[in-house]
């Protein structure tokens, strides 16, 4: 880091000088990465918590959506094991016969299609979320000069946006399909897992286009680089995590009925 | 509160055991009892003592109060653990032997009924739509099913002392706890599933079967009687019934 | 050492009140959540006085209600249950405490995420809300109990309150399970992230690492319980079948098709379950360790293997849900593997049970109320777990399955060491919890203290110990009423009366014991007279004059750990020392009176 520009004496209070584009976090230059809070050394503990540089919160609210989205893989694991489990249920009827009500769900061709859009909207995500972090711009942000990485982050993030919202169409579209074939989330065990599943991701994807929404109005408005930092990284994080389920659940649902 | 030592007197530890296994089971439950007992009292004695005794600074060492008995305990529960598995093994890892006497359990909001196979020695079908006990088919046996004929259905359990039963279990509604504590057993019936368990009952008498599983509000009055007979009675009994079941 | 004195901040200023609503202040939070789990736990132990009255007396016409039918009994278990496992258990030790002392112990000043803090709360709050709103709908409240079964709970004309009743229960504990996710995570990020210079793993108190293991059993166990509970609504509202079968006749009403299993749901709750009572207990043993440690003046006796338990009793709580399904449908052979995994959890637990005899041996501690507390804590835990050994024998548990000789087990291991974990915490830790910034705190009376440990004790032990009795002699749980049952069982149960009289009484005798912790609170707030500011001698960082709320104006002092809790020395002249976490110098340690 160019020590040129670190301020020697940096601050105790949590003022936020708006001005200098210092949401109050010491006045730390934006590429000194040290987070602190480890119990180690390296913490600069001269400074109390909360002024600790851009890093601090960021590296907290990342760890907190970790932890968040394990629970919310064991929330999808609990569903799979249920879809195997039913798959392996049958019973014997009262003539003796040997009874499996598990009539595999033909997934909507339509299916392949939105699952590429998704795949795309998890690149365009990325790179708006690096975007965020390059030195440059956030050095020319920490020195007044514009706000130069909301600049060039925004196009991608509107892309995701749209790719997001294009790909929960193309769920609609699925489902309406299927409705036209009479497979209704009542019809039958498989449909029930079918729709439960693409059901329960599309709200998690619903969520994840607020926090777009949110990060978007962010970048706007805030002149904190800090801020939108946080955002728009933890929305990334959180839409390849869902990136991630729908490919493990569509695989499951085409080709494990 | 003054009641309780009269009480534990009054009280046998455990009801009679009328059944094969039971012996083996009770010795096992006493044991442990015991053990743990011991243990307690072991643990409350130190723990007063510790109290109790003057201070010292001495250091410890750490093999002779933390892991030694910590070994110790390992063994103990380990050999507890491989006899009980054993008997758990001899009661259900194997199905009944052939000649085992066939007899089906319904459990439904809030009674128990018991079905004999009758002279042919195979269940008829059943199909829920029929099930209506008003009509003296509680649990819906298919009068199309040529099997169903001879069955017969009843509302107390009735076994032959000394002869291995074989209970089919099922459930109508909701889960409900099969349970005979003077046989020691117990197996919970589940709607949509049919759980098999079988045993022997020595000793002739009445006995309680209740139903240790939340069925809803009548739970607490759900059981019936469990009849042990000699041979030559459950003869007469069963000969009787399958007569009626005939007519 | 402390840097010179600095302006203090606006942020820390602003001196939080005992309490105020919508404040982000950890120790509000804290204080929130602990008078919300003492209103449940008020609510849950009159809900338990009167079934067991009802248990005895079914005829007894209550005042202001009348006669108690057996749903109604049931709908009482099943209330008494929920309330006291989730809304005390799982909340006064884990967020109550945890918001109230957690940050400071770690020499934080804040939770990692104070507006999602006081957010977890507000759920949580709502939660029991819905809750309590249940029994006043038609039909009433859930009646089948705190694991709700299907199809019982899947079918509303499974009986009464099974409709609109079981729907809030839902309702009420899916908030509740995304509430304590939200506090988990919370935690969780605060321990990895907030600890102080020199606050490194191996330093943390015992606390701390337990509230670190119940927080990630919390955020695994809760979202499968949430998975389960979608599934349950489903089937209730969506016309699916995940836990009903095909032919499922439930009084009158025929269920035509589908292959749902009921055990689906008994796999998926019990795997919730298991962990839940670890969550529910862990904190107590973290604060029993420490507080043996405390008025002892001694080392945690094996520190770090006591970090090595807990994390081991928390890995392994997550592999044995099936000891609850031995005799549910459980196929054999997988019933003896998870009984080998059980009772292999006795083994980390004993661990523990040896540490804390020997932290204590010969060490002359000061028997204060906390002190005792403790002790109790560990007689209560040696009992109530050593019957876990036993149940976790399927063979065992083919007798002992859903008697009483469990409702003894849950009661003294789950119930009452809990409590008394909860009550050692409120004595140990009362000049905090009842410091604001204007006034240093109070201690509770001592004198009232013990008389309410041993009244508690022996109520405890006199409630609990004889349903062991019953239990073997064959009494069933959720049972309405013993007597006036026809047919065998009928003698069977009877035969259970004089002892369950004993059990009712000393269960009054128990609760009304509750009546002196609630005098000590109300005159010890009314007295105020003040605390010193590290009363008990303790090592760790929540004592910290900077820390502590009275102080915390003081905002940017600088926090170092130097070294491991619990550090007491003896010089050769025999006098001991203590050497707080972050001091250099020893303390000569008199003993307070
Ligand atoms: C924390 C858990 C907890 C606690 C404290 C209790 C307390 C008590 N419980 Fe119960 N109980 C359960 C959890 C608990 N219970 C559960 C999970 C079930 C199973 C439900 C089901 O089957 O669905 C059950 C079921 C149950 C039954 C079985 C009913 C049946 O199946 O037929 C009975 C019957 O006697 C009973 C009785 C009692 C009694 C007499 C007390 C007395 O001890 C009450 C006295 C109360 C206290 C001693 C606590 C006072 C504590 C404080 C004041 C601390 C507050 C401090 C702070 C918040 C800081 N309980
Ligand atoms: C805090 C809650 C808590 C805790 C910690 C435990 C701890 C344990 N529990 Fe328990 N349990 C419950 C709460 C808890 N339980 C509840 C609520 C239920 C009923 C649920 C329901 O159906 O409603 C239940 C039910 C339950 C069952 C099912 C019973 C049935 O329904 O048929 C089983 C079976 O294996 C079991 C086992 C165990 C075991 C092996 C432990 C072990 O962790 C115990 C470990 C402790 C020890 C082994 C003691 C160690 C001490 C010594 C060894 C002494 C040392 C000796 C010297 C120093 C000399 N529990
Ligand atoms: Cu049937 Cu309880
Ligand atoms: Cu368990």
């Amino acid at each position: 880091m160019p020590s040129t520009i670190t301020p020697i004496n940096t601050e105790w209070e949590k003022k936020r000088r708006l001005d200098d584009h210092d949401s109050g976090h010491g006045r730390r230059p934006p590429n000194d990465k040290r987070t602190g809070g480890g119990g180690d050394n390296d913490n600069w503990n001269d400074r109390p918590q909360g002024r600790r540089g851009p890093r601090e919160k960021l590296s907290r609210a990342r760890l907190g959506l970790f932890f968040a989205l394990a629970g919310d893989t064991m929330f999808f694991v609990a569903i799979v094991s249920a879809f195997f489990v039913a798959q392996g249920t049958s019973h014997i009827d009262a003539y003796n016969r040997y009874i499996n009500e598990w009539l595999p769900t033909a997934v909507p061709p339509i299916l392949w299609l939105n699952t590429a859009v998704l795949l795309l909207s998890s690149v365009t995500m990325e790179i708006a979320r690096r975007t965020m972090f390059r030195e440059n711009d956030a050095m020319d942000e920490w020195l007044g000069l514009g706000k130069p990485v909301t600049r060039r982050a925004l196009p991608w993030l509107t892309a995701t946006t749209v790719l997001g919202l294009l790909f929960l169409a193309g769920q609609a579209e699925a489902w309406r399909q299927l409705g036209l074939q009479h497979v209704f989330f009542a019809s039958n065990p498989s449909s029930h897992f079918f729709y439960l599943i693409t059901y329960t991701h599309a709200i998690h994807l619903f969520l994840g286009i607020g926090a777009l929404g949110a990060s978007l109005i962010t970048l706007y408005l805030s002149r904190q680089l800090e801020m939108r930092q946080i955002l728009v990284d933890c929305t990334g994080w959180y839409w390849h995590t869902m990136g991630v389920f729908w490919i493990f659940l569509f695989v499951m649902l085409a080709f494990f009925q | 509160m003054l009641s309780a030592p009269s009480a534990s007197v009054l009280l046998p530890l455990l009801p009679p055991d009328a059944s094969a296994h039971g012996p083996a089971l009770d010795h096992q439950l006493l044991l442990c009892l015991w053990i743990i007992l011991a243990l307690a009292s072991l643990a409350h004695i130190l723990i007063f003592l510790g109290l109790i005794l003057r201070r010292s600074g001495s250091p410890r060492d750490p093999w002779a109060i933390e892991y030694l008995p910590l070994g110790a305990l390992a063994l103990l529960f380990t050999a507890l653990a491989i006899h009980s598995e054993h008997l758990w093994a001899d009661s259900r890892y194997t199905g009944a032997s052939l000649e085992a006497m066939q007899i089906e359990v319904t459990g439904m909001q809030f009674a128990w009924y018991f079905r004999y196979p009758g002279l042919d020695a195979t269940f008829g079908s059943t199909r829920p739509q029929l099930a209506s006990a008003p009509e003296g088919n509680p649990i819906g046996i298919d009068p199309a099913d040529p099997h169903s004929t001879d069955d017969f259905v009843t509302s107390e359990l009735v076994l032959p002392a000394g002869h291995e039963i074989d209970l089919t279990l099922r459930a109508q509604d909701v889960i409900h706890g099969f349970s005979v504590p003077e046989l020691r057993l117990k197996q919970n019936a589940i709607p949509g599933e049919t759980i098999h368990i079988h045993f022997t009952a020595t000793k002739p008498g009445t006995y309680a079967i209740l139903c240790t599983q939340l069925c809803g509000m009548g739970h607490y009055r759900m059981n019936a009687n469990l009849r042990v007979l000699p041979d030559d009675e459950f003869e007469n009994w069963i000969e009787a019934k399958e007569k009626a079941a005939h007519r | 050492m402390s840097p010179t004195p600095r302006p203090s901040s606006p942020l820390s200023a602003a001196n939080p009140p005992l309490f105020s609503l919508l404040s982000t202040d950890h120790r509000t939070i804290g204080r929130l959540y602990l008078g919300l789990a003492l209103f449940a736990v008020t609510v849950g132990t009159l809900l338990s006085l009167v079934m067991r009255i009802h248990l005895l007396w079914p005829a007894w016409a209550f005042p202001l209600y009348g006669p108690i039918l057996p749903e109604d009994y049931l709908a009482l278990v099943t209330l008494h249950g929920t309330l006291m496992l989730f809304f005390v258990l799982t909340t006064a030790p884990q967020a109550g405490f945890g918001n109230l002392i957690l940050p400071a112990q770690i020499g934080s000043r804040h939770m990692a995420f104070p507006r999602l803090n006081a957010a977890s709360f507000w759920i949580t709050a709502l939660a029991l809300l819905v809750l309590l709103a249940s029994p006043f709908v038609p039909g009433g409240s859930a009646i089948s109990g705190w694991t709700a079964y299907p199809p019982l709970s899947a079918v509303a004309s499974a009986g009464p309150g099974q409709a609109m009743g079981m729907d809030l229960w839902l309702t009420s504990i899916a908030f509740f399970a995304v509430a304590s996710t939200i506090s988990s995570v919370n935690i969780l990020v605060t321990i990895a992230r907030m600890r102080c210079e020199g606050m490194t793993w191996n330093r943390l108190p015992l606390t701390v690492w337990a509230w670190f293991t119940a927080a990630l059993l919390s955020i695994i166990a809760f979202s499968v319980l949430l998975a389960a509970l979608l599934l349950l609504f489903c089937d209730r509202h969506s016309g699916t079948n995940f836990f009903l079968p095909a032919g499922d006749l439930v009084n009158g009403m025929l269920h035509q098709s589908g292959d749902g299993s009921p055990l689906l749901w008994l796999h998926l709750f019990w795997f919730f379950g298991h962990p839940e009572v670890y969550i529910a207990i862990l904190p107590g043993m973290g604060l029993t360790s420490m507080v043996l440690a405390n008025f002892s003046h001694r080392r945690v006796f094996g520190y770090r293997l006591m970090i090595g338990t807990t994390l081991l009793i928390g890995l392994l709580g997550i592999f044995l849900w099936g000891h609850h399904m031995f005799v549910a449908g459980l196929n054999p052979f997988a019933s003896t593997a998870f009984s080998i995994t059980t009772i292999a959890i006795a083994l980390p637990a004993s661990a523990k049970v040896l540490s804390w005899i020997a932290t204590i041996w010969r060490a002359r501690p000061q028997r204060t109320s906390a002190m005792l507390f403790s002790l109790g804590f560990v007689s209560l835990f040696i009992t109530g777990g050593l019957t876990g050994p036993i149940l976790a024998q399927p063979i065992l548990d083919e007798y002992l399955h859903n008697t009483f000789f469990v409702v003894a087990h849950f009661h003294l291991i789950m119930a009452m060491a809990g409590v008394f974990g909860l009550f050692s915490a409120t004595y140990y830790w009362f000049p905090l919890l009842s410091a604001t910034a204007r006034h240093r705190g109070c201690l509770l009376s001592e004198r009232l203290g013990r008389w309410h440990f041993w009244l508690t004790l022996v109520g405890a032990y006199a409630t609990f110990l004889p349903m062991h009795l019953t239990g073997l002699a064959g009494e069933p749980r959720h049972y309405a009423q013993l007597t006036g049952i026809p047919n065998a069982a009928g003698r069977m149960l009877a035969s259970t009366l004089p002892l369950n009289l004993h059990i009712t009484g000393s269960a009054i005798l128990l609760a009304c014991a509750q009546l002196l912790f609630l005098a000590n609170l109300v005159l010890s707030l009314r007295r105020r007279t003040p605390a010193p500011s590290n009363p008990w001698h303790a090592t760790t960082l929540e004592w910290h004059p900077a820390l502590h709320p009275f102080a915390s104006h003081d905002a940017s002092e600088r926090i170092t750990v130097f070294r491991a809790p619990c550090d007491y020395r003896m010089s050769d002249s025999g006098e001991t020392f203590f050497l707080t976490q972050w001091n250099y110098e020893a303390t000569p340690d008199v003993k307070p009176e």
